[in-house]
């Protein structure tokens, strides 16, 4: 299903030309608003659809396997943190879902790890990361090892 | 041409291409180098970029050690049965005994992860699967990669990695150019973290037009991992290693939570279980060890993906197709139907705007099936990319030459496709390779090793021109016809694409040929590419948007010449179902129970084939007579 843009809904402002993936979001010359220039290079990832102010982008089914008739529409809200769906099939039918897109206020639960304490020589030269071995089975347990898993890796043997 | 010349200087590590593995390396990388220059190169826009821009609404890789669930060497034998034993089992196991550290954060960070209302785990989609509502996955990885990386340069097409003129086969930095002014931009930096993609779209789509693409991966994935990697001289492993999909048809819409959550299964047009039908010939072609039709249902032992391919392939040549996925049952469920749309608007939404458009649901109707073309990655049931080091504690002699996920290029590291021999990596598995990456990459520079790093003027310049060279072309010869793309001069980027596509599929084993191929085929097809190459001298770009077009072409025509050597190299038919020698129908243990390992020669463009030993994990004496007490 590659995108179209409904031309008057699209005021120019370039951000489905900013998000797209596949770099197949234009601008045209002449009327100064987005297409899609090559829709055989579209995932019909939405990506351009959910990042438009002005719900001015949709998609058509492709043209090869798809009849007309249909649509999926989508609003994707970060503040709300939630995504919503319509999809509406060619005999009318009519299904609508809603899903969380994140638990937290965007951006606010990520750490800053350049102020993070220095990891001592120990760390770095051994196998943990960044918050390991705690974060690996919040609890005391260590980095699992060959050696503490009774393991060994062995040439000649089959499976 | 007036397009500028922009420097990035004094990189410490770059990381190409920001995907899951891409953001896991630049993330981490600060934590390991509080004062180092960490900068990121991204063909598109971080916040959706790579295979997960859509989002996802599982993370595959998840061993549940916090809960008991498994163990790392518990996914080892997983990966290696289903991959027919082809699996790097050091590389494996330290992604395994990571990726739950890296689960842990994506939840405090936001991501929205399903819990079993029961036990308060997290929700199994299967025994590795967890169920997330993963929309914003991508956009959530990416602010962490931003908040560690000193600077983003989004819309960089890299085209090469650059190498030092004071020593051999050591990395020093990357060039490529802006898809939005055209500028050309120099990365110089003392490690790479390769964080590009595997490649779709090198074998010929079952679609016809506008479908082609809606692919199984991305359409962006244009095996830029391998071709800069290859073209710098890195040596790859198992690149024969070609993957294709059982997927709803035209769609490709996943069909992992299906099978495991909904409890759908599938049925030939006459209403009949058909694949334990095709086991016992199978089962001869490829030995009891690796598909056991008699203790199979004792077992309960999971069918390798391709076996289950070659099934399906066999059940629709016999006339028996299609192929449907039995839903009606389960759709009558609401939340299970609830589910299985959602399944689709969180990572395929294409399949369900093709159902919606054909009427199709599920609950009344059971949907067809279809084996999708071959894909060349290094992250889902299939394991090509580059040969790596694993990790110190680790590694056999062999898979060992000083810093984890390091390519045999000095300097040079990789993350998810990028890797090979690590089938099974997926989203979170991808992520802790860049973690991992990113450390050793820290860790390589702190021990002296980037010392003295030369670049000189005259490569940089050399580069510049080779990558503005179809542009050059295309003014050249562009008013020599009237109109239209047909000049004796030029092939366009969709053209060569076109060519590419054709002739993979029909000597390389695509879905045409029903993933058929010989050693005759394949010389042929080696021969054509060779030629398609001196044509990609002359393909020509009419402006930024087709340079990149261009680019991505070069990366997947360089991808598929190694990925046909790899085939011709291994003469056994290991994973029937994503391809098959017709010259050498059986699996060969004796001969072939090791990893294909090749590298081309950047001066001459000679590839060399070699053998390496494949080590398994097996468990100690000590440990086995404890477990049996």
């Amino acid at each position: 299903m590659p995108t179209f843009v409904y031309m008057t809904r699209c005021d120019g402002c370039g951000e489905c030309v900013d998000i797209c993936p596949s770099d197949i979001m234009h601008i045209d010359k002449t009327y100064r608003r987005a297409y899609n220039i090559e829709p055989d290079m579209c995932w019909e990832c939405y990506s351009c659809v959910k990042a438009c102010p002005h719900n001015a982008i949709d998609a058509r089914g492709y043209a090869d396997f798809a009849p007309l008739g249909s649509s999926v529409r989508v609003v994707r809200d970060e503040q709300k943190g939630t995504i919503a769906w319509k999809i509406k099939f060619r005999n009318g039918t009519v299904k609508d879902f809603l899903s969380p897109i994140t638990t937290k206020p965007w951006g606010t639960c990520i750490p800053q790890l350049a102020d993070e304490a220095e990891p001592s020589k120990e760390m770095r030269d051994g196998e943990l990361l960044f918050n390991e071995p705690k974060y690996v089975r919040l609890d005391e347990g260590e980095l699992h090892t060959l050696e503490s898993n009774g393991l060994k890796l062995k040439e000649g043997v089959y499976y | 041409m007036a397009y500028k010349t922009i420097i990035e200087d004094n990189i410490d590590i770059l990381v190409a291409g920001a995907g899951l593995g891409g953001t896991g390396a630049a993330w981490e990388a600060r934590y390991w180098g509080k004062n180092k220059k960490i900068v990121i190169a991204e063909k598109a826009n971080i916040d959706r970029s790579g295979a997960v821009a859509q989002g996802l609404y599982a993370i595959n890789c998840y061993m549940g050690t916090r809960w008991g669930e498994n163990n790392p060497e518990d996914h080892v034998r997983y990966a290696r049965m289903d991959l027919m034993g082809m699996v790097r089992e050091d590389l494996a196991f330290d992604m395994a005994r990571h990726v739950d550290s890296a689960v842990h954060q994506f939840e405090e960070w936001g991501l929205p992860i399903m819990k079993d209302p029961d036990t308060g785990t997290y929700l199994r989609e299967g025994r590795w699967q967890i169920m997330i509502h993963g929309e914003s996955y991508k956009p959530i990885v990416a602010e962490a990669a931003k908040k560690s990386a000193d600077k983003v340069f989004n819309r960089i097409c890299v085209t090469h990695l650059l190498m030092d003129d004071a020593k051999e086969n050591r990395v020093a930095g990357a060039v490529g150019f802006n898809v939005r002014t055209g500028n050309y931009h120099v990365f110089k930096s003392k490690t790479v973290i390769c964080g590009a993609g595997g490649a779709s779209n090198i074998f010929k789509p079952r679609s016809v037009g506008e479908g082609a693409g809606r692919v199984w991966y991305a359409p962006w994935s244009s095996g830029s991992a391998y071709g800069l990697m290859i073209e710098a001289g890195a040596k790859m492993t198992q690149m024969e290693n070609r993957i294709v999909l059982a997927r709803f048809k035209d769609g490709y819409g996943p069909v992992g939570a299906y099978f495991l959550h909904l409890k759908t299964y599938t049925q030939n047009c006459l209403g009949e279980e058909y694949e334990s039908n095709w086991f016992p010939e199978l089962s001869k072609m490829v030995g009891k060890a690796y598909l056991d039709t008699e203790g199979q249902h004792l077992s309960h032992k999971p069918i390798p993906t391709c076996l289950r391919n070659h099934a399906f392939i066999n059940e629709v040549n016999a006339g028996r197709g299609p192929i449907h996925m039995v839903t009606m049952h389960s759709f009558q469920d609401p939340h299970l139907e609830e589910v299985g749309w959602e399944n689709f608007l969180g990572m395929t939404v294409g399949q369900a705007v093709l159902w919606a458009a054909t009427d199709v649901d599920p609950k009344y109707e059971n949907p067809e099936l279809t084996t999708s073309e071959p894909y060349v990655m290094g992250s889902h049931a299939t394991g090509c990319g580059g040969w790596a080091s694993g990790p110190e504690d680790l590694s056999p002699p062999e898979y060992f030459w000083g810093y984890n996920r390091m390519m045999t290029v000095e300097g040079l590291f990789g993350a998810g496709d990028a890797v090979g021999g690590t089938p099974h990596a997926f989203s979170s598995g991808s992520f802790t390779e860049g973690r991992l990456a990113a450390k050793a990459a820290c860790k390589y520079i702190d021990d002296g090793k980037a010392e003295g790093i030369r670049v000189s003027d005259k490569q940089i310049e050399d580069r510049k021109a080779e990558i503005y060279k179809p542009m050059e072309h295309y003014k050249l010869y562009r008013n020599e016809i009237v109109a239209g793309d047909v000049n004796p001069h030029y092939i366009n980027p969709r053209q060569g694409l076109d060519r590419l596509q054709k002739l993979m599929d029909e000597y390389c084993a695509g879905v045409t040929v029903n993933y058929m191929t010989n050693e005759k085929l394949l010389q042929i097809g080696l021969k054509k590419l060779k030629i398609m190459e001196e044509d990609l001298e002359s393909l020509a770009a009419k402006d930024i948007h087709e340079l990149l077009r261009a680019w991505e072409l070069k990366h997947r025509h360089r991808t598929s010449e190694c990925v046909m050597q790899h085939t011709l190299f291994r003469k056994e038919t290991r994973w029937p179902g994503y391809y098959y020698r017709g010259d050498a129908m059986k699996l060969d243990d004796d001969n072939w129970h090791v990893l294909t390992v090749s590298r081309r020669d950047p001066k001459t463009g000679e590839y060399t084939m070699e053998k390496a030993p494949l080590y398994h994990l097996v468990e100690e004496e000590n440990a086995k007579v404890e477990a049996a007490e």
